[in-house]
């Protein structure tokens, strides 16, 4: 067992930096891990070994020559792999972006270099992060670390199993309609989903743009605040990036939540949760009453067509910003030159997209057609609008908002993968916070017979430091249900 | 509340047009199967009929910003880079299929 | 063609101009300025739709497009937004267009508006700002060739789209339309119609109320009317035949100069409009709009009537004057070293509109500067050169490029002065035509006959006036004889 996997990434920051560890022997010491853990749980898609390596080594003399070093201090990191990585194949585990080797970072990756965070790799996903198991990879399914028959969530899959099974120190994940919570909750880490428009999107490979956002998975939620103080802030080249002055997350860490209002929303305990997750969840929200803070509950009416409001907006963008995917700049293109144009596009995303992305973009080219876009897309837009003012009422009496994460435990690989409809239903509880573009979060609190438990708890726009506050106070408090401890 | 007729089927026909508005070419195997799925998945959709949204403006944007620009200025990128990732090229062109 | 009584025929434009002016493109820092370069050089990974990639809108566009909205009279909104255009096609990187639709809760840059040419107000339907495809060539013609060739220079390039209401009446008004507009678009400095393919136009055209046919592919001003006649001609003859016309869209072959029908499936596109959400709403404020009109050039209509204030000139020459930005600005540069303005005027809408006309080429393309003109002007005034020799001279510098002091020591333009030359010429006329000679002696206007045979025989060379004296003189000495 590596010495350093029961670290969490802070403390290795701080120890690198005083010299305690080198950064090169601790990443070449998680390689050696990966290669030991990879077979069974397959979190990766890419590796950037020797990138890696000579990035630790740049630092170990940087810090010899006592020079200033970032806060990301070799701190080895997994990327999600629709964030694009300039020079390393960014495939969005889809057959269309195999061989793509993007020459432009994305802006969350040049804001960890700047900080000298290393890049362990690319992690696994649900193609083009559409789905919530990460069984939609055209590279195969990540394992969940915690049963290895039983899928890790999605779509940011193998950036959670990463980090459960200490296969990274950190991780960025991306959340469109709860693909970082998902499997931060299935996976038992922590998962952060930022307000829109807090981390910039350039460089984050398109499937929703008005609801998704880049955000940290870890272990420790002061790794996360961590993580996403280095990640956010203003970018020109994100016109829905806010121009807010970046800050430090760290600061806003204090064992202390007296008297802080929590509003229990009764709708993420509605039919389809499972009971050992509802009582997994209100354990949890009793030791929060222990810890000072307040509970009531709270329904919000509007959230029982969510979900649906969701999927429409979802596809309908999906189904545009796939569209530059034809073969011609860029990406599969099919070898018969004999078509005339419009085939060839037919035939490349024919073979270039599995099932799951060409179902969401004809649902989506679907709702947007003419005659049917009143119907659909606009009156999904219109549900959004009365489910933001719902959590604006919500808000003015509670200071975050509980439920949740998943309704259910972590399902078995295959189980739900042939229909369609069953999947999309695991979002139910997630899909809120992006419709309203407001923060959440899912923390481990619990198990029910070994599988592990999420709560999720929202805030206002902005308001992240309260969310990792609350988050800081119950895990330093409950270490065994947030889990703290190591995967082995 | 008015309620509208609402369709709430796509025949495959109707899939078809579409497949070709989305230019994904799917076979007979394949239209059966989304038929079915994507039928269940509108019946689903439906839902939303329920609500009442006369009067209520859409959110397409979540976030309150406005007039984001940029100035006029050059940059420099590399385009080399870029036009060596096309699949086919020809001379300095970008190659695609015939049109007609 | 036999004439159709105006109100039947209705013609709407669709105008797409590009900013010329602007340095980078509309969405992204990439050089603006792509002609006559490389294919795929002014490319960047936003506007080849390389994934992850966003746009950002660049503020001195929206600047100049609401300077367009102001000087067509438009009502600009309040709050705009760019939607989605989705279709696909090979000149599109990201198989949609961000442009802006006045439908669907969309809200463009501007409604409304107008242009007068002559006496008639040529309403505007919308404005809106969008970005340009790329550039498709073939091996051949496109029906012919085995593959397309794509250069994304020109992707992502700044356009202001301009909708007309079906107000125009005839191709010729369609022309005299796009002339005024572009004369607009240059006065403001924002668009230079003279650089290829900066300017392209669909018409949408209807006969006797019957449907309306889109003519798409019109790549130039010049052909706009052209196509428009082509298509009059082809649909009244349908008629006559009992066909009726029903919508459809046509293309504009410049080569065969005939419209072709798209019976392709195009026709059922669907463009899925909605917006934009990488590009968050653009308000515009009452402020900035004022700020903007108070830094505005000189517009054509504007400046027409100064011409003719300041000038005297007559409405009609300040009309022609003003239609081209180039030639109004090259006018005033020779008022301002020559004090006969309407000299100036003759000559640029005598000759040298026949000659650009003639070449077909642009007033920027010609080697000639106005102190050239000048100079020339001055020549006449001296009587170094007569007005016909000065036609000749004008048309040498046109074409060559050379100074008029040049080219009129090269022909030996400088009249001949030499009195003994002259009575020598004028001894040989009227030995040469006694008759005329003997009814000159009688009638003045016989002289005429003789002056003319005089300026043959020296190639208009000399002097008339010193011709003229000398002529009466031996008359007179004849006529005592």
């Amino acid at each position: 067992m590596s010495r350093y996997a029961e670290l969490p990434a802070y403390e290795i920051v701080e120890r690198i930096k005083a010299h305690e560890i080198k950064a090169e022997d601790y990443i070449a010491s998680l390689y050696e891990r990966i290669k030991r853990i990879e077979k069974d749980v397959h979190a990766y898609i890419t590796l950037t070994e020797d990138l890696a390596l000579k990035k630790a080594r740049e630092i170990d003399k940087k810090i010899e020559k006592g020079e200033k070093t970032g806060r990301l201090c070799g701190a080895g990191i997994a990327i999600k792999d629709n964030i694009c990585m300039k020079g390393v194949r960014t495939t969005c585990a889809s057959p269309m972006l195999e061989k793509f080797i993007p020459p432009y970072n994305a802006t969350v990756v040049k804001r960890i270099e700047d900080e000298d965070g290393i890049i362990l790799g690319k992690a696994n996903m649900d193609e083009f992060a559409m789905g919530s198991s990460t069984e939609y990879s055209y590279f195969g399914t990540t394992h969940n670390p915690w049963d290895l028959k039983r899928v890790p969530g999605g779509s940011s899959g193998g950036s959670a199993a990463a980090i459960a099974s200490s296969t990274a120190s950190l991780a960025l994940g991306s959340d469109t309609g709860g693909s970082i919570r998902c499997p931060a909750s299935f996976c038992l880490v922590v998962g952060l989903k930022p307000t829109y428009g807090l981390v910039s999107r350039f460089g984050l490979i398109a499937y929703a743009n008005s609801l998704e956002q880049i955000g940290p998975i870890t272990k420790d939620v002061r790794d996360c605040a961590l993580l996403l103080s280095c990640i956010t802030s203003h970018d020109p080249l994100d016109s829905t990036s806010v121009d807010k002055p970046q800050e430090d997350y760290t600061k806003y860490l204090m064992d202390d939540i007296n008297g802080i209002r929590i509003g229990v929303i009764k709708e993420f305990f509605g039919e389809g949760t499972q009971d050992s997750v509802a009582k997994g969840v209100w354990d949890a929200i009793l030791k929060l009453e222990e810890l000072g803070a307040n509970y009531q509950e709270i329904s919000l009416k509007n959230l029982h067509y969510a979900l649906p409001s969701y999927y429409i907006i979802a596809m309908s963008e999906a189904s545009s910003n796939l569209a530059r995917y034809d073969g011609l700049r860029y990406g599969y293109r099919i070898p018969d030159k004999s078509y005339d144009w419009s085939t060839v596009y037919s035939k490349d995303r024919r073979f270039g997209f599995g099932f799951e992305v060409k179902r969401r973009i004809i649902l989506g080219t679907f709702a947007l057609s003419a005659g049917y876009y009143n119907e659909y897309y606009l009156k999904a837009q219109k549900i959004r609008t009365l489910i933001k003012r719902d959590f604006e009422m919500a808000f003015k009496r509670f200071d975050v908002l509980i439920g949740p994460t998943m309704p259910i435990l972590p399902f078995k690989i295959g189980e739900k993968v042939q229909d369609p409809l069953e999947m999309y239903m695991c979002d139910v509880d997630t899909v809120p916070a992006n419709l309203v573009g407001i923060p959440s979060i899912s923390i481990p609190c619990g198990f029910s017979l070994g599988l592990p438990i999420g709560l999720q708890m929202m805030v206002p726009p902005f308001r992240e430091g309260l969310l990792l506050r609350v988050a800081f106070s119950f895990q330093r408090n409950f270490p065994t249900l947030a889990r703290l401890g190591n995967y082995e | 509340m008015i309620l509208v007729e609402r369709k709430k089927s796509i025949s495959k026909k109707e899939i078809e047009h579409i497949a070709w508005l989305a230019r994904i070419e799917i076979s007979k195997k394949e239209l059966e199967l989304f038929s079915k799925q994507l039928n269940d998945i509108l019946a689903y959709f439906a839902k939303i009929d329920e609500v009442d949204t006369e009067n209520i403006p859409p959110s397409y944007h979540v976030l309150d910003l406005v007039n984001v620009f940029r100035k006029d200025n050059v940059k420099p990128s590399l385009p080399e880079e870029i036009f060596q990732i096309a699949p086919q090229t020809k001379e300095k062109f970008v190659k695609a299929p015939r049109m007609a | 063609m036999s004439k159709i009584k105006s109100a039947e025929i209705k013609i709407g434009l669709e105008v797409h101009c590009q900013l010329t002016n602007l340095k980078t493109k509309l969405f992204c820092s990439c050089s603006s300025d792509y002609r006559g370069k490389e294919p795929n050089t002014h490319i960047c990974p936003i506007c080849m739709g390389m994934p992850g990639t966003l746009p950002v809108l660049n503020e001195k566009a929206l600047e100049d497009a609401i300077m367009v909205a102001i000087a067509l009279n438009s009502e600009i909104s309040e709050r705009m937004l760019f939607f989605r255009k989705n279709y696909f096609y090979p000149d599109m990187p990201k198989n949609f267009q961000i442009s802006q639709y006045d439908k669907a809760g969309g809200v463009p840059l501007a409604l409304g508006g107008c242009i007068q040419i002559n006496d008639k107000r040529i309403r505007i339907r919308r404005i809106q700002l969008e970005e340009d495809p790329g550039k498709l060539s073939y091996d051949g013609t496109i029906e012919s060739s085995t593959y397309t060739l794509v250069d994304y220079n020109r992707a992502g390039i700044a356009l202001i789209e301009i909708v007309t209401e079906p107000d125009i009446e005839s191709p010729k008004e369609a022309r005299l339309f796009l002339e005024k507009l572009r004369s607009i678009l240059e006065h403001l400095g924002i668009s230079d119609g003279s650089l290829e393919g900066s300017m392209r136009c669909d018409a949408n055209i209807s006969l006797k109320g019957g449907k309306r046919v889109e003519i798409k592919n019109i790549s130039s001003f010049k052909e706009v009317e052209r196509a428009l006649n082509f298509e009059i001609t082809r649909q009244k003859s349908l008629i006559e035949r009992g066909i009726t016309i029903g919508q459809e869209t046509r293309h504009w072959d410049e080569v065969r100069r005939i419209t072709i029908s798209l019976r392709t499936k195009e026709e059922e596109q669907d463009y899925r409009y909605f917006p934009e959400p990488d590009l968050v709403p653009v308000i515009i404020q009452k402020d900035q709009i004022k700020e903007i009109e108070q830094r505005m050039p000189e517009l054509p209509d504007e400046r027409r009537r100064r011409f003719i204030e300041q000038y005297h000139l007559l409405p009609q020459n300040a009309e022609i004057l003003t239609r081209s930005k180039d030639m109004a600005d090259f006018f005033e540069e020779c008022t301002k070293l020559y004090e006969k303005p309407k000299e100036i005027s003759n000559w640029l809408i005598g000759e040298f509109l026949s000659y650009l006309h003639d070449k077909g080429i642009e007033m920027n393309e010609l080697r000639l500067a106005p102190r050239h003109l000048v100079d020339m002007l001055r020549f006449i005034d001296e009587g170094t050169i007569s007005r016909k020799m000065a036609k000749s001279v004008l048309q040498e510098m046109l074409l060559t490029g050379k100074m008029p002091d040049i080219i009129v020591k090269e022909k030996k333009f400088e009249k001949i002065l030499d009195r003994e030359y002259v009575r020598n010429m004028v001894e040989r006329v009227l030995k040469e035509n006694p008759q005329a000679a003997k009814d000159a002696i009688i009638d003045e206007k016989a002289i005429n006959y003789l002056m003319g045979q005089l300026m043959k025989a020296t190639e208009g060379k000399i002097d008339p006036k010193l011709a003229g004296e000398i002529i009466r003189e031996r008359l007179s000495e004849l006529a005592i004889s």
